[in-house]
């Protein structure tokens, strides 16, 4: 798209003033169908003029679906409360600092003691550049965002079956699998392998490219040089005066290389999801729920626990137990009700919608994840390993170690990841553990890693969010099978209700989900309201 | 060379020891009293044999240590002194399903494993259901 030198009226002028003229909405219609913004579903906040005076919505559950819709409904001129089950808000947007306490389900209790500006995302933790909804809040109320490293080629990828259990380098695995690749290709280009594909034109270009992109030599071979060093990093870094030469480091033998499976982790931040830049709020990601509590929160009411949803042609009445007074059932009627109860606990709660929409809250599964949070003394992987930020991958049961995105070279105590599984067998094995004993399983695997930490580990906690009361469970598990029977019916609005959260998004376990669920919810209730 | 800046091949090296020595710890330490049964299974399936190991190493995340179930915003059901569990099969069908929020376990589980952790759940938390369910139970409820 060119910006200047245009002709006196451009396709921005004229959606400028179709914008203009009929809001947003109109605009982005306009957009999509000129061909722009069609990567994304976000096209900014939603428009709502026109609502009913005095006319009231009553939201369901103060985490990001929730507030945003409290906030933009707000703005719209409605009457908003919400109800909120927790003592905060937030929902999965929640990081735990020194301090706080958290009782899970079970009765496990757990003190954080981190150090001051030491945190731990209990739930989501980076924000890729495409999450255009959530970047937008962030922006408008004033989170300030720092980015968030995804890959790093100087962490560890771990097998404990390959190479003896010792971790490989990332650039190691990552620029050894990508020359013998090239070198392999090369080969078979040059072997005429594969002429029924290319043309001769082809293969020179292909081959000029493998050369570069695999560091591959005059006779595209990819060999222990300077040239492969330059992408694996050496055995002796240049340095200065007179100081040792550079010494080139020997690459991976090729076999052993595919054998350890270690080539598995270096796709991982290839992915749209994951690629650069990524980001995350300063200070922790529950950063995006307190600024939206600024705005909203004198409208939540918190320790709310709804156990009955109804509805009539007049209004909606939701019955909760006041958990903060011995659970006295109190009710609070509106208009209208969005509801972004996880299906996990929605699909216990006597609710008044469609057969078909009950169907679909009862039909998804809710999805295992857990993670650890480990203090250290010191930030070793820095000052020891030259590792800023980033994830380690392993086949060990913590699954991953993340280090710190912020605040490299600082002295003092430092907050990693030290497990984060979700699926799979580990991440049940480690729920179903008390949260002390999941701590010390973290330290101890992690140490296979990092043997610094049974000397510098400090204290950690651990969330499962199979028991997480406000939660029970990470995100809606949708099959394409459970997806085709269930989606759409799950987000109609039905008659005064609506729902919304990651799990009536195609974006499931993302804030970005919860979100333009949210934004998409309120649009079509707002339709039928003011219809 | 700062004392702290290690280089890392030699990082590697004290890695690579401790690799061994924690290997030895993860064998130990990722079994219980009983010598066979894992803490932690390795690959996509659950490797545990036992009926109490599976349920020490799966459902007790959510149903809890005397299967008492639990409380929040809404309920791990109480698999203790539960009527429901009178029909074996109905069980297995949950365990093999999953229904609401619980996720299917079928394909993490061999036919034996239902089987196991379901007799076991059958005959502890003041259960006591003596007309075991077996593995061909269990395959004629997967679909």
């Amino acid at each position: 798209m060119t910006h200047e030198n245009t002709p006196a009226f451009t396709r921005r002028d004229l959606l400028n003033m179709i914008g203009t003229a009929a809001g947003g909405g109109a605009m982005y219609q306009a957009m999509t169908s000129l061909g722009f913004a069609a990567e994304s579903n976000f096209s900014g906040p939603p428009q709502l003029a026109g609502a009913k005076k005095g006319s009231s919505v009553l939201i369901l559950g103060a985490g990001l679906a929730g507030m945003v819709a409290a906030l933009e409904l707000r703005n719209a001129g409605y009457k908003v409360t919400i109800l909120e089950y927790n003592q905060r808000a937030g929902g999965r947007c929640w990081s735990i600092r020194g301090g706080d306490t958290f009782t899970e389900l079970g009765g496990g209790v757990q003190h954080c003691s981190f150090a001051k500006g030491e945190y731990f995302n209990a739930g989501p933790w980076r924000i890729p550049y495409h999450h255009h909804a959530v970047l937008h809040y962030c922006r408008q109320l004033g989170v300030a965002l720092e980015p968030f490293v995804q890959v790093n080629y100087n962490a560890w990828v771990h097998s404990s079956t390959a190479y003896g259990g010792k971790p490989q380098r990332y650039r190691h695995v990552q620029a050894d699998f990508q020359g013998h690749v090239s070198e392999l290709l090369g080969k078979a280009t040059r072997q005429g392998s594969l002429d029924s594909v290319l043309t001769q034109e082809d293969k020179e270009k292909l081959l000029e490219g493998l050369r570069r992109w695999g560091a591959l030599d005059a006779e595209f071979r990819y060999r222990e040089s300077i040239a492969t060093s330059a992408l694996r990093g050496y055995e002796i870094d240049p340095g200065g005066g007179l100081m040792p030469l550079a010494k080139p480091s020997r690459p991976l033998e090729l076999s052993e290389l595919l054998q350890s499976r270690l080539w598995r982790a270096i796709a991982a931040g290839q992915a749209y999801e994951f690629q650069s830049t990524m980001f995350q709020p300063v200070g922790g990601m529950d950063m995006i729920a307190k600024a939206f509590v600024r705005q909203v929160g004198h409208l939540i009411r918190y320790q709310a626990r709804v156990t009955r949803i109804e509805q009539s042609e007049r209004g909606v009445t939701v019955t909760f137990a006041d958990e903060a007074r011995g659970g006295a059932l109190l009710q609070e009627k509106a208009d209208w009700c969005l509801c972004t109860i996880p299906l996990s606990i929605l699909s216990q709660i006597d609710i008044q919608v469609s057969a078909e929409m009950q169907a679909a809250i009862n039909a998804v599964p809710y999805g295992s994840s857990i993670k650890v949070g480990l203090q250290f003394k010191r930030r070793f992987w820095e000052e020891d390993e030259h590792i800023y930020g980033g994830i380690t991958y392993t086949d060990l049961p913590i699954s991953r170690i993340s280090y710190p995105s912020t605040r490299y070279g600082a002295s003092g105590p430092a907050v990693v990841l030290g497990a984060y599984v979700f699926e799979g067998p580990n991440s049940f094995e480690f729920g179903a553990m008390a949260p002390e004993e999941r701590v010390r399983r973290a330290v101890e695997y992690g140490n296979q890693i990092h043997p610094q930490y049974a000397r510098e580990f400090d204290n950690g906690v651990s969330v499962a969010w199979y028991r997480v009361p406000g939660n029970h469970g990470c995100y809606g598990k949708w099959t394409d099978a459970l997806r085709d029977r269930h989606y759409k019916a799950l987000c109609q609005v039905d008659g005064r209700i609506a729902l919304a959260g990651e799990h009536a998004s195609h974006i499931p376990a993302w804030q970005e989900g919860a979100i333009l669920s949210s934004l998409d919810a309120i649009r079509r209730l707002h339709a039928r309201a003011t219809a | 060379m700062n004392a702290r800046n290690i280089p890392y091949y030699l990082a590697g090296a004290i890695t690579v020891l401790a690799a061994v020595a924690g290997q030895s710890a993860q064998a130990q330490s990722s079994t219980t009293a009983t010598g066979d049964q894992p803490v932690f299974s390795v690959g996509p399936k659950f490797q545990q044999t036992a009926g109490e190991a599976i349920y020490r190493s799966l459902c007790q995340g959510c149903h809890m240590p005397q299967g008492e179930g639990a409380k929040g915003a809404g309920t791990y059901p109480s698999l203790a002194r539960n009527k429901k569990l009178e029909a074996g099969g109905y069980a297995v069908y949950l365990v093999v399903n999953g229904q609401r929020g619980m996720p299917p376990f079928g394909e993490m589980m061999t036919d034996a494993q239902v089987a196991e952790v379901v007799n076991y759940v059958r005959t502890h938390f003041g259960n006591n259901f003596t007309d075991a369910v077996t593995a061909a139970d269990v395959k004629q409820v997967r679909r």
